[in-house]
C-alpha cells in the first residue's frame, strides 16, 4: 500500500542505528540500499496502469474531525517524482557506500537523515492533503538541514545549514499561509477537490494572495531568484547529499508544487508572469554566475539554479494554455511547454546527478575541487572523464545527449511565447527567446569549463593533496548508470515520453486530455529539420566556443558585480543588522533598573485606562445617592489626606513610620465610624504589630536619606503619582455612581437561621465563604515561614566572611 | 461623603505611587503599605457609606451595613500584613547581604 511505502523509510530509519552499532563490519549503507530499491521496484509496476490513465488513492484517517487525512494519491506527476526519488536515491546510496568511509564517518547519522529525507520527499509528492503535504515539506527542510550540517564541526557547514533552513522554512511558512487561505476559500484540504472546485473561486479576494504565498514556498525550495543564495552554500554537505537533495530531488519539490497547482492557478495572468519571469531571471542569473565559480560544486550549484529556472519558466509558459479553452488548437501548442518541463526535469536529474558524482570522485581522488588546481586528469581518470563529458554535454544541450532534446523543445516553447497575444505578452514576448538564448550560451561556457579545465590542460600533481588515480569501481557504478540513461533517453525519448512524461502532463493539464491531436503532439524527435531552434543551438555552440576561448579577456565583466552588492552579502548584512538592532532595542528598554519598569507599568496603566475611559465616555459623576457628609468623618478624611501628603516630606524614617502608623489608626477610626467593629479591631492590632516590625527591622537599615534623584525625574514621578491618584478617584466616582443592581448582602442577614451566628461578618468568614479564610491562613503561614527562613538562612560560603563582618 | 473619601483615597494612591518610584527600598515598602490602606478604604467606600447598625443580627431590627465588603477587607488586611512582614524582612536581609538598599544599585549580577 502506498501509505506504507511513504512511511517505510522512516521505519527503517529507526532500525539503522541498531544495525550500525551491532554490525560494525558491514557498511551500513548496504542495508539501507534495500529500501529505495524495493520502493523503486514497487513503483515501477504502476507505470503501465498510470500510463493508461489510472490514478490510485489510498486514504488513512489521521485527524478526520479536522479534515486532515493521510491521503496518498498517485498519478503521472507524482509517479515521475517518486521514481526519481527512489531511483536516484538507490544510486546515491550505492555511491555513498564507496564515498563515505566506514571508519571515519558516523554512518548511522547519515543514513538516518537520508532515509528521513527520502520518506519526507515521497510524502511530499504523494500527499493529496494540504496539511500533510506541508508536514512532509517541512520534514524535507529539516532533514536537508541535518544533512548539510553533517560535518558539523566545520563552520561553513553550519553556516550553510542555517542559511538553507532559514530561507526554506520562511518560504514553507508562507506556503502554509497560502494553503490555509486555499482551504478556507474552498472548505477542503484535498488538492483534488480544490482543482475540481477552483473555477468558482478565481475572483475570490484570497485567490491571488494564496497563489503568491504558495509560489513563495515553491521558489524558496527550488532556489529561484532571489532565494537561490542558500543552494551554493548547501554544497558544504557531503557530495552524495548534494547529488541527491540539491540537484535531483529536494529542489524539484518546488517545481512539483508549481506543477501540482498549475490546474488551480494556471489560467491567471499573475501566475503566468510571476512563474515564467522568475524562472527566466533565475535561468539567466544562475548560468551567468556559474561561469565565474572556481569551485566545481559551486559551479554545479549555480548550474542547478539555472536549470531549475528553465524548468520553472517552462511551467509558467505552459500555464498560459489554460487561459484558453482546451479545444483551442493554439493552446495545445503552448501547453506542450509543460511536457517539456517534465521532460527536462527527468533529464536534469540524470545528468546533474551524474555530474555531482563525478565531482565527488574528483574531490575524493585528488583532495580538491578547485578548478585552478585541477587539470590534465583525462588520462589518469578516463572513466570519470567520459562521464563528465556525457553529463556536461547533456547540460550544454549537445547531441547525442538528452539535454539536446529538452533544450530544443525549450527553444520551441520560448519562440511560441512570442506569438501569444494576451497578458500583454506581444510587447515583452521577444525577451523570452533572447534571454533563453543568452543563458544557453553561458550554460555552454560553464559546461565546457567543467570538463576542460578539470580534465584537459596540464596536470599539476604538486598542488594536489593526494596522488590522483581512477576511482574504485563501486563508486563509478552509479554515475555510469545515470550517464547511460542520458544517452538512452536521447535515442529512445518517446519511450520515456509515452510511459512517464505523458501521464505527468495529463496530471498537470487534466482538461487537455483527449482534445483533438492530443496523442500526436508528444512525439519527441531528435531531428526537426532546419528550423529556428536548430539555428539557435548552432549559435549557442558558436558563441559558446568563442566565449570559452576568450574567457580571460572578458573575466573583468564580473568585476562589475562586486562582492558588496551580492545577494549573499545582503542576506548576511540583514541578518547581522537584525540581530544587532534587536539586541540594541532590548538593551535600551530592559535596563535592569526596577524604577524604569515601574515607570513603564504605571504609564501603561495610565494610558490604557484613561484611553478606554475616554473612548467609552465612562466618566460620570453623580453624587445624588451619596451619604451626607458628617463633621467627624469629613474631618478625619481631611486629616488622613494631610498625613499622607506629609510623609514624603518627613525628615527621618522614624517620622515616616509613625505617620504611617497614624494613617493606620485613622483607618481603624473609619472602621469604627462606618460600623465595622471587627475591622477596627483587626486594623488596630495589625497596625500596631506592623509598626513594631518596621521599627525593629529599620533599626538595621541605614538612615532615611534625601531622595537621590534628579529634580527633573522627581517632577515626572510626582506627575505620574498625581495622575494615578486622580485616575483612581475618578474611576471610583464613576463606578460608585453606576450601580446596576443591589447588593446580595441581604442573603447574609439570615446568618442566624442558616449558620447560627449573630456576627454576620464572622459568619461570612467562617461559614459562608470559609474557603477564603482557609487560604488566607495559608498565606500567613507561608509568610511566617518565609520570614523565618530569611532570617535563619545561612549565607553561602563566599558571602559568609562579609556577613560576619556586618554583625 | 463618598467624594471626600475618594479624594482621600486618591491622595493615598498618589503618595504610594510616588514612593514606589523612589530609590530606597524602605520607601518602596511604605508606598506599598499606603496603597493597601487606600485599597481597603476603597473597598469600604464602594460598598456605600449609608448609615446603619453594625452587621450583627438581631440588635434592633433596623437596617445593617453591608457585611460582605467587611469580610473581604478583613481578609485583605491579613494578607497584606503577611506580605508586609515578609517584605520588611526581605529588605532587612537584602541590606545585610548587599550593603545597600538603593534600588538603582541593586541591579542583579553580570553572570545572570
Amino acid at each position: 500500500m502506498l501509505n506504507l511505502a511513504i512511511v517505510s523509510p522512516f521505519i527503517i530509519a529507526l532500525i539503522v542505528p541498531l544495525l550500525y552499532k551491532s554490525l560494525k563490519r558491514v557498511h551500513t549503507g548496504w542495508f539501507v540500499l534495500i529500501v529505495p530499491i524495493v520502493l523503486f521496484l514497487y513503483l515501477v509496476q504502476f507505470i503501465p496502469s498510470v500510463a493508461s490513465g489510472e490514478v490510485y488513492i489510498y486514504e488513512v484517517p489521521w485527524i478526520p474531525s479536522l479534515g486532515i487525512n493521510f491521503t496518498a494519491y498517485l498519478d503521472g506527476l507524482s509517479l515521475i517524482l517518486a521514481l526519481l526519488i527512489t531511483g536516484v536515491g538507490s544510486l546515491v546510496i550505492l555511491y555513498s557506500i564507496y564515498y563515505l568511509s566506514k571508519e571515519r564517518e558516523s554512518l548511522g547519522h547519515f543514513y538516518v537523515y537520508l532515509l528521513m529525507f527520502m520518506g519526507a520527499m515521497l510524502g511530499v509528492v504523494f500527499s493529496d492533503n494540504l496539511m500533510v503535504l506541508y508536514l512532509f515539506w517541512e520534514l524535507t527542510s529539516i532533514s536537508s538541514f541535518l544533512l548539510i550540517a553533517y560535518w558539523y564541526h566545520r563552520r561553513q557547514s553550519r553556516y550553510g545549514a542555517q542559511k538553507s533552513m532559514l530561507i526554506t522554512v520562511t518560504g514553507g511558512i508562507g506556503m502554509l499561509a497560502g494553503f490555509i487561505m486555499l482551504s478556507t476559500m474552498m472548505d477542503t484540504f484535498s488538492i483534488r477537490e480544490i482543482i475540481a472546485n477552483v473555477a468558482g473561486y478565481t475572483d475570490h479576494a484570497l485567490f491571488i494572495p494564496a497563489m503568491l504565498l504558495v509560489l513563495l514556498g515553491a521558489f524558496t525550495k527550488s532556489a529561484q531568484f532571489p532565494f537561490h543564495i542558500w543552494l551554493p552554500d548547501a554544497m558544504e554537505a557531503p557530495t552524495p547529499v548534494s547529488a541527491y537533495l540539491h540537484s535531483a530531488t529536494m529542489v524539484k519539490a518546488g517545481i512539483y508544487l508549481v506543477a501540482r497547482f498549475t490546474p488551480v492557478f494556471g489560467g491567471d495572468a499573475v501566475w503566468f508572469w510571476v512563474v515564467s519571469l522568475v524562472g527566466m531571471i533565475t535561468l539567466f542569473w544562475g548560468s551567468f554566475n556559474a561561469v565565474r565559480q572556481t569551485d566545481l560544486k559551486a559551479l554545479l550549484a549555480y548550474s542547478t539554479i539555472s536549470q531549475l529556472g528553465l524548468i520553472m519558466s517552462l511551467l509558467g509558459i505552459g500555464s498560459a494554455a489554460l487561459y484558453f479553452d482546451a479545444s483551442n488548437a493554439a493552446s495545445a501548442m503552448y501547453s506542450i511547454a509543460i511536457f517539456t518541463a517534465l521532460f527536462h526535469l527527468v533529464n536534469h536529474s540524470t545528468f546533474k546527478g551524474a555530474l555531482f558524482m563525478v565531482v565527488g570522485i574528483v574531490d575524493h581522488e585528488t583532495g580538491t575541487r578547485d578548478i585552478r588546481k585541477l587539470g590534465g586528469l583525462m588520462t589518469i581518470m578516463p572513466v570519470t572523464f567520459t562521464l563528465a563529458v556525457v553529463g556536461s554535454f547533456a547540460m550544454a544541450g549537445l547531441p547525442p545527449f538528452n539535454g539536446f532534446l529538452s533544450k530544443e523543445m525549450f527553444f520551441t516553447a520560448v519562440l511560441d511565447v512570442t506569438q501569444l497575444s494576451f497578458f500583454s505578452i506581444d510587447t515583452w514576448g521577444m525577451l523570452f527567446p533572447i534571454v533563453a538564448w543568452i543563458a544557453s550560451v553561458f550554460t555552454f561556457v560553464y559546461s565546457m569549463i567543467l570538463v576542460f579545465k578539470t580534465f584537459l590542460g596540464k596536470h599539476q600533481p604538486e598542488k594536489l593533496e593526494k596522488t590522483a588515480h581512477e576511482a574504485p569501481i563501486g563508486m563509478l557504478i552509479s554515475p555510469v548508470i545515470l550517464a547511460s540513461l542520458v544517452i538512452v533517453f536521447f535515442f529512445f525519448p518517446n519511450l520515456l515520453g509515452e510511459y512517464l512524461i505523458k501521464p505527468g502532463y495529463a496530471a498537470v493539464m487534466p482538461t487537455f486530455v483527449g482534445v483533438e491531436g492530443y496523442d500526436t503532439q508528444f512525439n519527441i524527435s531528435a531531428w526537426h529539420g532546419f528550423n529556428t531552434e536548430l539555428l539557435m543551438t548552432l549559435g549557442v555552440v558558436g558563441f559558446g566556443v568563442v566565449l570559452y576561448q576568450l574567457w580571460p579577456k572578458w573575466e573583468g565583466v564580473y568585476a562589475l558585480f562586486p562582492r558588496k552588492w551580492t545577494l549573499d552579502n545582503l542576506y548576511n548584512r540583514s541578518l547581522l543588522t537584525l540581530e544587532n538592532q534587536s539586541t540594541n532595542f532590548t538593551n535600551r528598554y530592559m535596563t535592569g533598573n526596577m524604577y524604569h519598569y515601574m515607570v513603564y507599568i504605571f504609564i501603561a496603566i495610565l494610558v490604557i485606562v484613561t484611553g478606554v475611559v475616554a473612548y467609552t465616555g465612562a466618566i460620570s459623576i453623580d453624587s445624588s445617592n451619596d451619604a451626607p457628609i458628617s463633621i467627624y468623618e469629613g474631618f478625619i478624611a481631611a486629616v488622613m489626606a494631610v498625613t499622607a501628603l506629609s510623609i514624603p516630606f518627613a525628615k527621618s524614617r522614624l517620622t515616616a513610620i509613625l505617620l504611617n502608623g497614624v494613617l493606620g489608626y485613622l483607618l481603624a477610626l473609619f472602621f469604627v465610624f462606618f460600623r465595622a467593629p471587627d475591622l477596627a479591631l483587626t486594623q488596630l492590632v495589625v497596625e500596631t504589630v506592623s509598626a513594631a516590625l518596621f521599627l525593629l527591622c529599620f533599626y538595621f537599615l541605614p538612615e532615611w536619606e534625601k531622595e537621590a534623584r534628579k529634580p527633573r525625574i522627581k517632577v515626572m514621578n510626582a506627575i505620574i503619582a498625581v495622575s494615578v491618584g486622580t485616575l483612581v478617584t475618578l474611576l471610583a466616582l464613576s463606578v460608585q455612581n453606576n450601580r446596576f443592581f443591589d447588593s446580595i448582602s441581604s442573603f447574609y442577614e439570615n446568618a442566624y437561621e442558616l449558620a447560627g451566628a449573630q456576627n454576620i461578618v464572622n459568619a461570612i468568614l467562617g461559614d459562608f465563604r470559609a474557603f477564603d479564610t482557609m487560604l488566607e491562613v495559608v498565606v500567613l503561614l507561608i509568610a511566617g515561614l518565609g520570614v523565618y527562613v530569611l532570617i535563619k538562612l545561612k549565607p553561602k560560603k563566599e558571602e559568609r566572611g562579609q556577613d560576619v563582618e556586618g554583625e | 461623603m463618598e467624594i471626600l473619601m475618594f479624594m482621600a483615597i486618591g491622595v493615598l494612591f498618589a503618595v504610594g505611587t510616588y514612593f514606589i518610584l523612589c530609590r530606597s527600598l524602605l520607601k518602596v515598602i511604605i508606598g506599598i503599605l499606603l496603597i493597601s490602606h487606600g485599597a481597603h478604604m476603597l473597598l469600604l467606600t464602594m460598598a456605600g457609606l449609608r448609615q446603619g447598625v453594625p452587621p450583627l443580627v438581631d440588635l434592633s431590627g433596623s437596617e445593617a451595613t453591608d457585611p460582605l465588603p467587611q469580610a473581604m477587607i478583613l481578609t485583605a488586611i491579613v494578607i497584606s500584613f503577611g506580605i508586609t512582614a515578609f517584605l520588611v524582612v526581605l529588605a532587612y536581609r537584602t541590606y545585610r547581604v548587599n550593603k545597600t538598599e538603593d534600588l538603582d544599585k541593586l541591579r542583579g549580577s553580570d553572570d545572570e
